[in-house]
């Protein structure tokens, strides 16, 4: 990966760290099938991979331009519904595949440009609670519009044959699947591969865009609105562009996490838990860092895997203790992260990122 | 058309946009006695969303607070009333009027206290040390808000908890052929004296004033000498109460509440009040009643749009006044 080009300027200790703490979670993923070879570490990688550009594309709103937006899990879920929807309907092609993803960035395009346009102007409060409003009505639509969307239950679809699990990538003279240090190269890996090099380029047309001069206006916008106002930028033409931006990419991500689910619905894309997951992983990585929403994002996925298997191993230890195991339980999870979420904002509103980056003076949280 | 328009300031402004809103309702929906009940379930069901949007709506006008967690306090209420009402269904079943009444109450009461507590709580350790900061204060209140639905979770566990009304609010009172639950006058009823106490507090007693003025300039009213932190306390403890007694209401009134209802009524909280313009009762009051009413009627018109009505009804009005129909004095 590229650094953003940041011309010559001297980088501190704490960056060149977080960088090569990045670069390495990359080459983790990047040989994760080969490393962890069952097939829930590689649910946990593809997973990861989706939630980096994902929180990453979070951090361009609110690290980057201050915006406070719920709805970002609407266009993640626009992205995922549109190539559901095509692959079901059109069967499983490259064809649905692309038309389904176009669909939903060209929805989630439509509905950013209104929300921004219509909302951008006012306070930042006023923004975040409109799409709020947004994100729920289209969660209660997607779960009532049982006709396109298959309601609660979702959609099962299948995906092109280069993806199935059986497809066989090489074949030796027993026309068996070819093992490379002990892994099958079959259609898993390669909607793995997929996923990751889809994710990897999101992610550096990101970094890209936030070393631009574009980035620098987005990064005065929030430092002072009022002054990137006067220099003479169209803040509100700038904020428009950046929620569009981010909701583009969201989309994306949303069509490749389909694709490698096989199924969409409600819960793994549109839910409040996941907007909920996506705040947690930008602020624990830190704003305005889209090297901290890597690691913001591996640390809670990781968490979400195995936290609660340790939690349930805690909750069974202590079950004779009284109150305990209750709080303890592997469903009470959230509040926990809830806990750590409230002492983070106060304590390191940089998250770990900004904290590693700048240990002598934290940035203080825009607006 | 300029002499309309003045004749409509005159006669109340934005104000009559319920007013209109019924009669467009009652032309549409042709026959009066369903027009009467939906009014009426309308006009209730506005009340009690009233009782749950002033709260938030004074402390952000008073202290640019926006409070994120607010309808924690609302399901709270709603749990804390429903178990007051469980525990003491033997007075509700009872022909008693005396003992049902009191047990309401009882539940009320208790809906509240724990608002007032929560709410002192809630400001002191979670708000205090945001104060003047936006991002950080959107976020600490998203995390209240989900560490306090994780609490209920673990002591009201997910299932849906069903709550016991007093005998006399049950079934409905028929005039003629139309058929009015008692609940929803009782609702009704309720929600207005609230607002009348509010208003007659706030315009017409020195500590009202005093918050009055705290939301025009509160650089002004600290300047002048006067504690305005305390005074934001008290508000902010007075609308969380509002809040759980708005819950405790709403619990009542749908009998069925399970944890997500905090969740659903943020949402329409939310609605309200930027309809009705942050920081005025009266601006929150028209924006319940419109957000009552338009669910209504709509649900009964073309219940295939009913969710989005809301949705549709704040798109509209913010396009018409983008702060609301009547926001306070900034």
């Amino acid at each position: 990966m590229t650094a953003p080009a940041s011309g010559k300027r001297q980088r501190s200790p704490g960056e060149k760290a977080i960088r090569l703490i990045v670069l390495a979670i990359a080459a983790l993923l990047l040989f994760a099938p080969f490393l962890f070879q069952d097939i829930r570490s590689l649910e946990v990688a593809a997973r990861l991979c989706v939630f980096i550009v994902l929180v990453a594309s979070y951090d361009l709103l609110i690290g980057y331009t201050g915006i406070v937006s719920f709805a970002h899990t609407m266009f993640f879920g626009f992205g995922a519904y549109g190539v559901a929807i095509a692959l079901r309907q059109w069967g499983a092609g490259w064809d649905a595949v692309i038309g389904g993803s176009l669909a939903g960035v060209v929805v989630s395009l439509a509905v950013a440009v209104v929300i921004g346009l219509l909302s951008l102007r006012v306070k930042a409060i006023f923004f975040a609670m409109i799409t709020l409003a947004a994100a729920s009505v289209v969660l209660v639509l997607a779960s009532q519009l049982s006709g396109l969307t298959g309601g609660e239950d979702g959609i099962t679809f299948r995906t092109p044959a280069l993806f199935k699990t059986a497809t066989k990538l090489l074949v030796d003279e027993n026309n068996k699947v070819v093992q490379l240090f002990g892994v099958k190269l079959n259609g898993k890996l390669a909607a793995y591969y997929f996923v990751f090099l889809s994710c990897l380029v999101l992610f550096i047309l990101m970094l890209r865009l936030v070393g631009s001069p574009l980035g620098t206006v987005l990064k005065s916008i929030r430092e002072n609105e009022a002054r990137a106002e006067a220099i003479g930028y169209r803040v509100v033409a700038y904020r428009t562009f950046v929620f569009c931006a981010a909701a583009v990419v969201a989309s994306l991500a949303g069509s490749i996490y389909a694709i490698w689910l096989k199924y969409t619905g409600p819960d793994t894309t549109l839910s409040f838990a996941i907007m909920i997951d996506i705040l947690l992983m930008v602020v624990i990585g830190g704003m305005g860092t889209l090297w901290g929403a890597a690691i913001g994002a591996v640390l809670l996925v990781t968490a979400q895997y195995y936290l609660r298997d340790l939690m349930g191993v805690a909750a069974e230890a202590t079950a004779n203790l009284p109150l305990i195991p209750d709080i303890l339980d592997p469903d009470r999870w959230l509040f926990w992260l809830g806990i750590i979420f409230i002492l983070l904002v106060y304590f390191f509103p940089a998250g770990i990122a900004g904290s590693i980056m700048r240990p002598r003076a934290p940035r203080r949280a825009c607006e | 058309m300029d002499k309309l328009v003045n004749t409509i300031e005159r006669l109340g402004g934005v104000n009559l946009l319920p007013v209109a809103l019924a009669a467009v309702a009652f032309v549409l929906i042709g026959a009066p006695s369903s027009w009467v009940t939906l009014t009426v379930a309308g006009l209730a069901m506005g009340m009690m969303i009233f009782l749950m949007a002033s709260g938030l709506s004074l402390v952000f006008g008073l202290m640019n607070v926006l409070n994120f967690g607010h309808s924690a306090f609302v399901s709270f209420g709603a749990f804390v009333a429903a178990s007051v009402l469980a525990g003491l269904s033997g007075w509700l079943s009872g022909d008693s009027i005396m003992l049902g009444a009191l047990a309401l109450f009882l539940a009320v009461a208790a809906a509240m206290l724990f608002g007032l507590v929560a709410g002192w709580f809630f400001e002191t350790v979670i708000i205090r040390p945001v104060y003047e900061d936006h991002l950080r204060q959107i976020l600490i209140t998203m995390g209240a808000l989900i560490v306090a639905e994780q609490i209920i979770l673990a002591v009201w566990g997910g299932t849906p908890m069903s709550v016991p009304r007093p005998g006399f609010l049950e079934g409905a009172l028929i005039i003629g052929d139309v058929a009015i639950e008692t609940y929803r006058i009782f609702a009704f009823v309720l929600g207005l004296a609230v607002y009348i106490a509010l208003y007659a507090v706030l315009n017409g007693t020195r500590i009202g004033l005093l918050i009055r003025a705290g939301v025009e300039s509160r650089e002004m009213v600290e300047a002048l000498g006067f504690r305005i932190d305390r005074l934001f306390i008290g508000v902010f403890m007075l609308g969380s109460a509002l809040a759980a007694m708005g819950g405790a209401m709403w619990a009542g009134y749908v009998t069925l509440i399970s944890p997500a209802l905090g969740g659903e009524i943020m949402i329409i909280v939310f609605i309200v009040v930027i309809i009705g313009g942050l920081g005025s009762i009266e601006g929150t009051l028209l924006g319940a009643i419109m957000v009552g009413l338009v669910g209504n009627y709509v649900g009964f018109l073309a219940p295939k749009l009913a969710l989005a009505s809301n949705m549709i009804l704040m798109m509209a009005i913010l396009m018409w006044r983008p702060s609301g129909l009547r926001p306070a004095i900034k």
